[in-house]
């Protein structure tokens, strides 16, 4: 595995998540990577955040309580507008290192058809194994891919559910590394809980999870809402872990889709798009 | 009612919860937000364990800390086989003990690995999947002989013991830091007989014999 493999122009223009803001203490300097690259940063003394590359110092941006740079030239950053609405639990429920690269990271969150054998008893339960038929879009000039009307029968849906219920998600990729979902909230009928996660692509085979939650709860801890996003992303690890190969294949020929990818198939489709050659095996040609 | 001090992720804690689910005993989850809120050096669980460890079980007036302390002690009060620690099987005892102080190396090593990749703790990642395929390579060629010798388990014949739950969880989730199973077909096999023995749980990153079930 090459990790200092350059990225791809489109890849390399974008803002990426490097830490949650609570971990960071001030004149406590830290180090992570990106794109395999060594960057360091550290909260001064006075309060502010200082992102580098060794070499120069890179773009700051605190967002989604997590703080973001790029190596490149990113625009603005995606909006998730829940995120600013006042009676919302925003959590950092954990960041988590992951091999395998950011983008399989992502196609698997955006899959619903592994919740009754992966997620026993809370996302899924057999015999409900179908995933119905949804909807998928390009949306913003093809900026951003959503899946709508996308239906699951649910056990626990979230950390308030007390009964199992058919739930509807939402699906946003507004990012080649990041995606959005939002699924009915248990709490109120008309809102809906987001939950995020945003991938930090330490190198081509590797990244970090960054899991933010935005969500109606007035019942549990912030520990709670972070223990049960843990053991969701904890019983998708070793499967992530172990999909072979560890880049993901954009060749629309290299792994047989079903009709329950569609939002998969466009993601990889758009990525080809995009000439997205970093984290992914590109079609050839 | 018993007290664990507890987090989900970790594999000393899942140890003891595991022999309490198959000892069939109720017990209270006291969640300790080891990751990301490091609440395990906060001071109110050093109020309960001064060296910030997990887990730690309650039980009455009992405080314990040190997962195979908690194992040896739940399998000696509650376990009416006495097949889990024997305790009147004096070279029996032995062998336990000795395997709980490899399951001590698969801590220092494989789960060190874990945590290094996972959650970003400052660890040299490389020497401890080193010394992780060292107690791998110890703990494979074992388990293929005793499979000669007719035995499922690490130790005691017929039965599984604590030496067998002590080993399992941080071989489980060796992937997770990187440490292949893939040359290890007795431990392979051994794991899936673990995951049979009645009353198994899982936790995230192990999966049940029978996915979906």
């Amino acid at each position: 595995m090459n990790t200092m493999t350059q990225p791809d122009p489109f890849m390399l223009n974008q803002w990426y998540p490097i830490a949650s803001l609570q971990e960071i203490l001030p004149g406590q300097p830290r180090a992570t990577k990106l794109f395999g690259q060594r960057i360091s940063y550290e909260r001064n003394v006075a309060g502010a955040l200082q992102v580098s590359d060794g070499s120069r110092a890179l773009p700051v941006l605190e967002q989604y309580g997590c703080l973001w740079t790029s190596l490149g030239e990113p625009d603005e950053l995606f909006d998730v507008p829940e995120y600013a609405e006042p009676d919302r639990r925003n959590v950092n429920a954990g960041s988590v290192g992951v091999q395998v690269s950011a983008q399989r990271g992502i196609e698997n969150f955006l899959d619903m058809g592994h919740f009754p054998y992966v997620h026993t008893g809370i996302l899924g339960a057999l015999p409900h194994t179908e995933v119905k038929e949804y909807n998928v879009e390009m949306i913003r000039d093809g900026r951003e891919i959503i899946a709508t009307e996308c239906l699951f029968y649910q056990p626990m849906a979230s950390t308030v559910s007390t009964s199992g219920a058919d739930v509807e998600y939402i699906y946003r990729v507004p990012h080649p590394t990041c995606s959005v979902l939002y699924k009915s909230s248990p709490m109120d009928e008309k809102r809906l809980d987001a939950i995020a996660l945003f991938g930090q692509p330490t190198g081509e085979e590797t990244f970090r999870g960054h899991m933010v939650l935005s969500i109606l709860d007035d019942v549990n801890t912030d520990d709670f809402i972070s223990y049960f996003q843990l053991h969701i992303f904890g019983q998708d690890k070793p499967i992530l872990e172990n999909q072979m190969p560890k880049r993901l294949p954009l060749d629309p020929r290299a792994e047989t889709p079903i009709r329950a990818d569609k939002t998969s198939i466009m993601y990889r489709r758009w990525l080809t798009g995009h000439g997205v050659t970093y984290g992914t095996i590109p079609a050839a040609a | 009612m018993i007290k664990l001090y507890d987090f989900d992720l970790s594999g000393n804690c899942y140890k003891v919860r595991l022999l309490l689910g198959i000892l069939g005993l109720e017990f209270e989850r006291k969640n300790v937000d080891f990751f990301p809120g490091f609440k395990h050096r906060a001071a109110e669980f050093l109020a309960v364990n001064p060296l910030g460890q997990l887990p730690v079980l309650e039980d009455g007036d009992l405080s314990l800390r040190d997962s195979h302390a908690i194992l040896v002690y739940l399998a000696s009060k509650y376990d009416g086989s006495g097949r889990w620690y024997p305790t009147g099987d004096a070279a029996l005892l032995g062998e336990i003990q000795q395997w709980l102080s490899l399951a001590e190396g698969l801590t220092a090593t494989a789960s060190a690995a874990r945590l290094a990749e996972g959650m970003d703790f400052d660890f040299d990642a490389e020497a401890a999947r080193k010394g992780a395929y060292r107690l791998f390579d110890v703990l494979d060629e074992h388990l293929w002989f005793r499979e000669r010798e007719g035995s499922d388990w690490i130790c005691a014949p017929a039965h599984p013991t604590i030496a067998d739950l002590a080993c399992f969880p941080y071989v489980m989730l060796s992937e997770e830091g990187g440490v292949s199973r893939e040359d290890y077909p007795a431990i392979r096999r051994w794991t899936d007989r673990v995951k049979r023995i009645p009353g198994f749980s899982v936790m995230p990153g192990i999966f049940p014999a029978q996915l979906g079930s």
